[in-house]
């Protein structure tokens, strides 16, 4: 009954889709109220219908309704509530469902807080976003459709990949889909734009947020996939440059130039038509990331089970909404003239400088990814592409742009004074040489290779720079204490987002060069006695215990006794464990962490003599990585919190009737 | 500035990026293109040692032996094998009979020493060149398919 109730509402939310696509349109087209207006129900009826379809699903997971293929497939009675929730959205099908419920629930936040938004503007977007659920529904409900029935019933599902089964896993696609899915705001906002033919500063003011809410979103999505990856797939690595790492990359890399573009667009009411592109290009990438996840047309080690039906009609979903959407941007974009004229050296300048490097490096790792497909078509060989390719051609590209970062915020708009900035950077240059000359000097840093200083260097100059700009808005030392702190306490909230996630951005730079410049790792059969030096550490193998129980798994745990000159440091439990359903065994390493570095320990095979294959890491300043992504994340969060986006626009609209009223 | 120039400048700013990330994408290329091969193919045609390429098959059955922290294994695509020597921790996913993608270099002996053992993060996924392998050396069996 549930399940049915489920595809019910899905089917509905169908017709609604397409209630919701055509009448506020027309609407729009005939300047009639009423059916513009139409929208906001609409979405409001789409989010309803579609979370109930979730919420069946869910309900169908939690009690482990075996008469659901989808559940047969991915679940087991065994498994932890959270587990059998994240099971949810852990398959093909769910995730499917869960990518249409995050696209409602931002239709839904059009429909509710767009109040102050021009109406002619808000039905065409809201349209815009219901083509794109009707696309997906109709993916949903005719090549993946969650709740097909199994009949009879099996006893016992087969239960989820035990890598999935994981707390990093578990909320890693619904963040990621948040980014992905989030962009599709921008994208709706910017095709609205183009039929209206209009982009002006309340247009970027409402895209802009949710835009950053997109982009934190995918920020943490990634970042929460990257430590996945380096704390369970045992090889100690955060990035592999896998085709499908790559496709969560690339959007967020464009979608971080549309987030600086469209500040220019708000501030200055220029690069329009560039921000629009940027829009369409963001979203377009979002779905190709979706087809590359989706269709297993690409070898990856993320890749899950896949059918090649459901390639295409994703394929053909990208090909209709990323065709169409550059045809209206070549038909419509040259009437969207820019106001403001500035020269290269001056904020927008530089903006645009790395937002040009942001695309071209997400062209590059687009063209990496894609790169094997095209040989195979051009029968040039099975190739593959792997990190030093996208090392030798993104780190060129990512270093002037991290360069130009510190420099940006301190030239003003139109016209900056690029001398004076450089001028008022002295502390950061000075920064940087004795950070790199540091890291050189320093015992155990020369021995690292020489691009380690070059790295930690760009990291101390972005972070300085950033400083830099903070002392110079508040005027610190240079004016009285009291209006420093006076100025502090004023700053705008996007002003500290800009620093914070800037300083973010320093601090993964460092964890990057850290931990490819210095990780030490050693490979051996092991005793229980034995002892392997690493880093200073004596890692003393005291034993292994088999036959422990998890919930759903048993496991084989190793204890390592750490000690550093003699003095105990800490206790290690690497654990190799395996599921009963499926039969699988997982790998979990252990990982103990002083902030600065990382130890890490892995076991692997018995060698059949009473050894255990071992693998040992020290990983430096990787926590960093993670910890960075989060300042960025903070960041993006603490500039949401600006006091613009919640008055800023109706205050806009209040002033253009008082103004109406007044010449009136 | 003009309306004119900013429209120069950015066409020249667009024209540098372009220009520089075609550089770095060709000569890149040259350099880390990794190949891949199956065991037959390494029979009919010759390729240079110490080239990284990536060898895929199926693991033969019996065939995995571990001296120390060595693995010893023979990759086959049912028409040729290759020998295959890894150091290291095997993804949890690697057994005997299942496919498998390794990374590395031939060696003089004819022995391939690989850096990388690809793991797989769902084992009823056969890698698509593994497949497309097997399918070319005439030994593809379809597999019963899950109900």
């Amino acid at each position: 009954m549930i399940p049915e109730l489920g595809q019910f509402a899905l089917i509905v939310a169908l017709f609604v889709t397409v209630v919701q696509s055509v009448v506020p349109l027309v609407g729009a087209i005939r300047g009639d109220r009423t059916w513009m207006d139409m929208a906001r129900p609409a979405a409001l009826a789409q989010f309803a219908l579609i979370a109930t379809a979730f919420g069946a699903l869910m309900s169908c997971y939690v009690t482990s309704d075996f008469s659901v293929l989808n559940v047969v497939q991915n679940s087991h009675t065994d498994k932890p509530l959270i587990y059998k929730i994240s099971g949810v959205w852990a398959n093909h099908e769910g995730s499917m469902l869960l990518w249409v419920l995050i696209l409602s629930i931002y239709g839904m936040a059009v429909s509710v807080f767009g109040g102050n938004l021009p109406p002619g503007l808000r039905a065409r977007a809201l349209s815009v976003q219901a083509m794109i659920a009707f696309g997906f529904l109709l993916f949903i409900l005719f090549t993946s459709n969650p709740f097909a029935r199994v009949d009879p019933a099996p006893l016992n599902g087969d239960g989820l990949n035990p890598l999935l089964q994981d707390p990093g896993l578990a909320f890693h696609p619904p963040f990621l889909y948040l980014g992905y899915v989030g962009f599709s705001m921008a994208f709706s906002f910017a095709i609205a734009a183009l039929m209206e033919g209009r982009v002006d500063a309340a247009w970027a003011r409402w895209v802009r947020p949710w835009t950053l809410v997109a982009w934190c979103a995918l920020t943490l999505g990634i970042a929460m996939g990257s430590w996945w990856a380096y704390y369970t797939l045992g090889w100690g690595g955060w990035w592999y440059w896998d085709p499908v790492e790559n496709a969560s990359f690339m959007p967020w890399l464009s979608g971080t130039a549309l987030l600086h573009s469209s500040i220019v667009v708000e501030k200055r009411d220029t690069l329009k038509a560039w921000t629009i592109l940027l829009a369409i290009v963001t979203f377009s990438l979002s779905l190709l990331g979706t087809f590359l996840v989706r269709s297993g047309v690409l070898t990856s080690v993320h890749s899950f089970a896949a059918d090649p039906t459901r390639g295409v009609f994703v394929l053909a979903l990208l090909v209709v909404v990323t065709g169409g959407s550059l045809i209206l941007f070549a038909i419509r974009g040259p009437t969207l003239k820019g106001g403001g004229l500035f020269t290269p050296l001056s904020r927008e300048g530089s903006l645009l400088f790395n937002n040009v490097l942001m695309s071209t490096a997400a062209g590059t790792v687009l063209l990496g990814t894609l790169y094997p497909l095209f040989a195979d078509a051009l029968e040039m060989g099975k190739v593959s592409v792997g990190a030093p390719f996208f090392n030798a051609v993104f780190i060129p590209l990512m270093v002037p742009m991290v360069v130009t970062m510190a420099v940006a915020p301190l030239l003003s708009w139109k016209r900056g004074d690029f001398a004076g900035a450089l001028g008022r950077l002295k502390f950061a240059f000075a920064a940087t040489v004795a950070v790199a000359a540091g890291t050189w000097i320093a015992p155990g840093g020369g021995s690292g290779p020489l691009w380690a200083g070059r790295g930690l260097g760009l990291a101390a100059w972005l972070a300085a720079g950033t400083l830099v700009e903070w002392a110079e808005r508040v005027r610190l030392f240079r004016a009285p204490f009291s209006e420093t702190a006076d100025r502090i306490l004023r700053l705008p909230r996007s002003a500290y987002g800009m620093t914070v996630a800037h300083i973010g951005v320093a601090v993964v730079i460092a964890g990057i060069t850290g931990s490819s410049a210095w990780t030490q790792e050693k490979i051996q059969v092991m005793h229980p006695g034995d002892v392997v030096s690493l880093h200073g550490y004596d890692l003393r193998l005291e034993g292994t215990e088999d036959n422990l129980q998890g919930p759903n798994y048993s496991i084989l745990r190793a204890h390592f006794s750490v000690t550093s000159g003699g003095r105990p440091v800490a206790d290690l439990y690497p654990e190799k464990r395996m599921y009963r359903q499926p039969p699988r065994p997982t790998t979990d390493a252990a990982i103990r962490t002083n902030l600065l570095g990382d130890l890490y320990a892995v076991i692997g095979d018995p060698d059949g003599t009473g050894g255990f294959v071992t693998r040992l890491y020290f990983n430096p300043l990787v926590p960093w990585i993670f910890i960075g992504a989060i300042i960025m994340v903070v960041g993006g969060l603490v500039s949401l919190t600006d006091r613009r986006y919640r008055v800023g626009a109706p205050l806009r609209t209040a002033r253009a009737m008082a103004a109406q009223k007044g010449r009136a | 500035m003009t309306r004119k120039q900013r429209r120069l400048y950015f066409v020249v700013l667009g024209m540098l990026a372009l220009g520089a990330a075609t550089a770095l994408v060709l000569t890149a290329m040259k350099d880390t293109l990794v190949y891949f091969y199956t065991p037959s193919d390494l029979k009919t045609r010759h390729v240079a040692e110490g080239r990284r390429l990536r060898i895929g098959g199926l693991v033969e059955q019996g065939s995995v032996v571990r001296q120390g922290d060595e693995v010893h294994f023979v990759v086959t695509d049912l028409q040729a094998t290759l020998p295959v020597v890894y150091r290291g921790v095997l993804p949890d996913l690697f057994r005997e009979g299942q496919g498998v993608v390794t990374e590395g270099k031939l060696d003089g002996q004819g022995t391939f020493r690989a850096s990388e053992v690809l793991a797989k993060h769902d084992e009823n996924y056969m890698p698509k060149e593994v497949a497309d392998a097997i399918k070319k050396s005439g030994q593809w069996q379809e597999e019963g398919k899950k109900p």
